[in-house]
């Protein structure tokens, strides 16, 4: 057994595959919670500000994508745009490239959706949470309010944020393993041809899991320190 | 958006929301005493049970569904150990078997550890009390635990019901064919991709509704006289 084991996950190479597969989890995973977050600060700021019209729309789509399945976005975003992206590829020339490259900008594209959606109601939470009477002793000191904003309001509220896009952060990376329904070579997928390919898979799919399980470990890991970190001069509780 | 595009989705719709329903209430209803019992046990004073029960948490909690929902269904059929079980066959051996039973071990993992932090922050001198009154262990639990967890617990759950709602939807991933399931074969078969995202999302938020309201009432319920 442990002869077969070498045999399939060294000498016929599906550990490597496995792995490679595991990196672009990883980097479709950090681009997309990359993307969601850029995008969610200005949302969020919009539902703190509650401007209207703008504040209804953003929680319009927060509460349509936080209520449906990952797998329905991901679906509603690679069939709804499979065919225009064809037509521009075609069109320019670039035809080869499109059919490999598409599935993970789909995939970028869905994960930053989804992880945005998460994202703007942390972040909102984070920003009411901000105490009023800091706001009111920068107003007091005569801050101007974007001073105010840089150097009090966002700081304390990216602290208080953290736990929070942890959790979306936790999310996100298991949510890109629903992205492999649609094509796209990560981990999962590469789990999946290498089961289909030798037969096994049990051991493939444990592989990936433990894959998975050290991802979302590590990054736990890193959260805790950067917690520390950023709650250094506050008391415990 | 075509009236002949709504009447002609709508049925399959509701035919997948049965399944999803059913998907959903197994992972309530099985998924709850699991965990909460979970939950007790991670509490427990004993160091080796408790443990592995955190390392099953930490596994069902740290690894996506979808790799679950794979293991169980294409890994544990390469058994024969497994094959050659009867009971477990019936269970692994169907995929919507299989879907009912991913959701229920997963959900128990994350309702476990609401369970557990509600646990943990009853007082201390509650328990020492009845303790003290001479309660047996089970009494303890069933009259002055239990009771003073759930209110603290429920608002989380309420959330991870909502949650087991979507989570089914990886059924459609074994070929089980339920909202989701019917969704990607109705845009795949219409080509009106925005107009059946909307009818699908249309079923899962009503059934968030339903389920977040009724949550809402057992809560209300449940703290009365507080």
């Amino acid at each position: 057994m442990s002869f077969d084991l070498w045999v399939l996950l060294v000498e016929q190479g599906w550990g490597f595959a496995l792995l490679r597969g595991a990196a672009v989890t990883l980097a479709v995973g950090l681009l997309g919670m990359l993307a969601g977050v850029i995008v969610a600060v200005p949302l969020a700021l919009l539902r703190w500000r509650r401007l209207p019209i703008f504040s209804q729309a953003v929680d319009g789509y927060s509460i349509l994508v936080r209520g449906v399945p990952g797998l329905l976005v991901i679906y509603l975003l690679f069939f709804g745009s499979i065919e225009w992206v064809q037509r521009l590829a075609t069109a320019f020339g670039y035809q080869n490239s499109a059919d490999s490259a598409y599935p993970i900008l789909i995939g970028v594209v869905a994960i930053a959706a989804i992880s945005c959606a998460y994202s703007i109601e942390v972040l909102r939470g984070a920003l009411d949470a901000v105490p009023l009477g800091l706001l009111e002793a920068a107003k007091s000191l005569a801050l101007p309010p974007h001073v105010t904003f840089f150097r009090v309001t966002l700081p304390i509220a990216l602290r208080l944020a953290l736990g929070g896009l942890n959790n979306v952060w936790q999310m996100t990376i298991k949510d890109t393993s629903l992205v492999s329904v649609v094509g796209m070579q990560e981990l999962m997928r590469s789990a999946a041809i290498a089961a289909g390919i030798t037969r096994s898979p049990l051991l493939f799919y444990c592989a990936a899991a433990g894959m998975f399980f050290a991802l979302t470990a590590i990054s736990q890991t890193l959260f805790s320190h950067a917690e520390r970190v950023f709650n250094r001069g506050f008391s415990r509780g | 958006m075509e009236l002949d595009l709504v009447t002609y989705a709508v049925p399959f719709l509701v035919l997948g929301a049965k399944t999803t329903l059913l998907i959903s209430i197994f992972g309530v209803a099985v998924g709850l005493p699991f965990g909460i019992a979970l939950a007790v046990i991670r509490t427990s004073e004993n160091r080796i049970v408790s443990r592995s029960a955190d390392i099953y948490c930490a596994i069902f909690r740290g690894t996506p569904m979808l790799v679950q929902v794979f293991v169980i269904y294409y890994g544990l059929g390469q058994l024969d150990a497994i094959r050659s079980n009867p009971v477990i066959w019936w269970i692994v051996g169907d995929s919507l078997h299989t879907a009912i039973l991913a959701v229920v071990l997963n959900t128990g993992a994350y309702t476990a550890e609401i369970f557990r932090t509600a646990l943990l922050s009853l007082p201390r001198g509650l328990i020492e009390a009845s303790q003290a009154c001479g309660l047996s262990v089970w009494s303890t639990f069933r009259h002055v635990k239990f009771p003073l967890a759930v209110r603290q617990a429920l608002p989380a759950y309420s959330s991870e019901v909502a949650i087991i709602v979507k989570e089914s939807s990886l059924a459609s991933t074994i070929t089980v064919l339920e909202i989701t399931g019917y969704a990607k074969r109705l845009m795949s078969e219409t080509f009106a991709i925005m107009d059946i995202f909307i009818i699908t999302s249309a079923f899962y938020l009503m059934m968030n509704v339903i389920s977040l309201t009724s949550l809402k009432l057992i809560e209300r319920k449940l703290s009365f006289g507080k």
